[in-house]
């Protein structure tokens, strides 16, 4: 398989006025096309500033991130950043909101509004779209929020802690709505959390980083036995609990 | 934000068929409008019957406190010999004129402070000082340099609201949240397109707030500018009033000030409700009287 994300090397420094912040030290791994990959770590351990480093909002102070072979500069299309909330604009509809990406790319056409509306359809949220996004319950935002990241498009998909806001069964029920989406539309998915069930029951790898200044520590390999793969039923594989202990272990967090 | 919010927007659509218990709650709601607005009528008539009352039976006397009959007369007055919409005029045009170049002023200055972190850092002292100056203190330089008319009168408003403006619409900036400003970055969005999309719209209610302080900063502007130097306007009347101890006069004018001011700050509350409504927000209507 082709590796669509190469980190190779990547450092980060971040300089303030009292010192140096050390976040991210040598770190190098690779995703495979159509793979989901969790990144989990201790809080502050550079989880964000290494997805942003990815996504070319942050550039790194060494190393470099290749997209499909090729350096990434800036922001790219061909990825899709989803943040902590779903910051859909309350003063927009939810149509408006997921048109914004490709309206700020200057893609807004007949083309892409069919794709929007496609996709409202497609999830549940067609007669939603003249809504408010104060009309709508936090699974639905969340599910509009990807769908704005969706019409632009991108092969690679970032999520920033993108469940966390939510409570935890609402939380539940959007890790499986937005594996189910990004399953079938065959994107390739980087997530940051820290929640460890979560990465084991929706990656296929989850990338483990020790504290700050943020190494790479272990990469572990999932393989669930069980027969319909979504995250819920991930939760019941044998195997869960073994992985779940592994990386808490690895995590090693103290109080 | 869950499930309910959704399930009270169902239950809005579907209120055709009211229960009698929600009939009722509405009903009371209605009956508490009426009486609050009763009320306030009621007080309204009072206070002007007792001043009327008061000012006739010379209790009060009506040469120091005038009284409503005589504002009445003087209204009628100032009408038939022709100048009293004259003096509406030229006041109201100064403070329109002197509330927009305000507002626009001050929100653009807000922008190029937010673009630029240089400029407001650089800006940030002369700011400090030049708000809590009282822009009064600068009139008579303002006459001196501009002339006695209209235009140092408009350039007094402009100095009273433009400061507060810049202020309020940068602090409003600066409260969007960074992250939503991230998303527009990831999609790969220009400086400009921040303000645009995100910065403007989301600054609307400080924006809003800013117009409100500055209608009643400009009339302050107005008059005090009238006061200074002017041959027309109400407060000329007040000031001429004043000096000719015709408090009929000035009572007058103080009135319909007040009057014009109220109507002005309701065009305001019309405006962010206009805004609102085309941008579909329902509770623009009951804001109103927050």
């Amino acid at each position: 398989m082709k590796a669509v994300v190469e980190v190779r090397n990547v450092s980060m420094t971040y300089q303030s006025p009292n010192g140096e912040i050390h976040a991210l030290e040598n770190i190098s791994f690779s995703v495979d096309e159509g793979e989901f990959i969790s990144i989990i770590g201790p809080s502050g351990c550079g989880k964000t500033t290494l997805l942003s480093i990815i996504s070319g909002l942050l550039k790194p102070t060494s190393g470099e991130v290749l997209l499909y072979g090729e350096p990434n500069t800036g922001p790219s299309k061909k990825t899709g950043y989803m943040l902590q909330k779903d910051h859909l604009f309350e003063w927009r509809t939810i149509l408006q909101n997921v048109l914004l990406g490709v309206e700020i790319q200057k893609a807004l056409n007949p083309e892409t509004r069919a794709k929007a509306l496609d996709y409202l359809k497609t999830y549940g949220l067609y007669e939603f779209r003249d809504k408010y996004p104060e009309q709508l319950s936090g699974g639905m935002r969340q599910r509009a929020a990807l769908i704005r990241t969706l019409v632009t498009d991108p092969q690679i998909l970032l999520l920033d802690e993108a469940f966390s806001a939510l409570d935890y069964q609402t939380r539940l029920a959007v890790n499986e709505d937005i594996y189910g989406i990004i399953r079938k539309e065959k994107k390739t998915a980087i997530l940051v959390t820290h929640d460890i069930s979560e990465a084991i029951s929706m990656s296929d790898r989850v990338v483990v980083l020790s504290h700050r200044p943020g190494r790479l520590k272990r990469i572990y390999t999932i393989e669930l036995s069980c027969t319909n793969r979504t995250p819920i039923n991930c939760r019941e594989a044998p195997e869960f609990r073994y992985y779940f202990q592994e990386i808490w272990r690895e995590l090693d967090i103290h109080v | 934000m869950s499930e309910p919010a959704a399930f009270t927007e169902l239950n809005r659509q579907h209120q055709l068929d009211i229960s009698p218990e929600h009939a009722q709650y509405l009903n009371q709601l209605k009956r508490e409008k009426t009486a609050v607005l009763a009320t306030q009528i009621i007080i309204l008539v009072l206070l002007v019957a007792l001043w009327e009352i008061l000012a006739r039976f010379y209790i009060i006397d009506p040469f120091i406190t005038s009284q409503p009959s005589r504002i009445v007369n003087t209204i009628v007055l100032l009408f038939s010999e022709g100048v009293l919409f004259h003096h509406i005029g030229v006041t109201c045009v100064e403070t329109i004129i002197g509330f927009l170049l305000g507002t626009v002023c001050g929100v653009l200055c807000a922008i190029i402070l937010w673009w630029s972190r240089f400029l407001s850092a650089v800006s940030e002292p002369y700011l400090v000082v030049l708000n809590s100056l009282p822009k009064i203190a600068l009139g008579p330089v303002f006459i001196v340099w501009i002339g006695a008319g209209p235009a140092a009168i408009i350039v007094m408003t402009l100095a009273i609201s433009l400061i507060v403006t810049i202020l309020e619409v940068f602090n409003g900036f600066m409260g969007v949240d960074k992250e939503k400003i991230k998303l527009v970055q990831s999609f790969g969005g220009s400086k400009y397109q921040v303000l645009s999309k995100v910065l403007l719209p989301a600054s609307f209610p400080s924006i809003i707030n800013a117009l409100k302080v500055n209608v009643g900063l400009s009339w302050v502007g107005v008059i005090v500018g009238e006061f200074l130097v002017s041959k027309a306007g109400l407060g000329y009347l007040i000031v001429y009033g004043g000096q000719v101890f015709k408090l009929d006069l000035v009572m007058t004018s103080v009135v319909i000030l007040g009057i014009a001011a109220m109507l002005m700050y309701q065009g305001v509350v019309w405006f962010e409700g206009y805004v609102l409504r085309k941008n579909g927000h329902r509770q623009g209507e009951e804001k109103k009287w927050q």
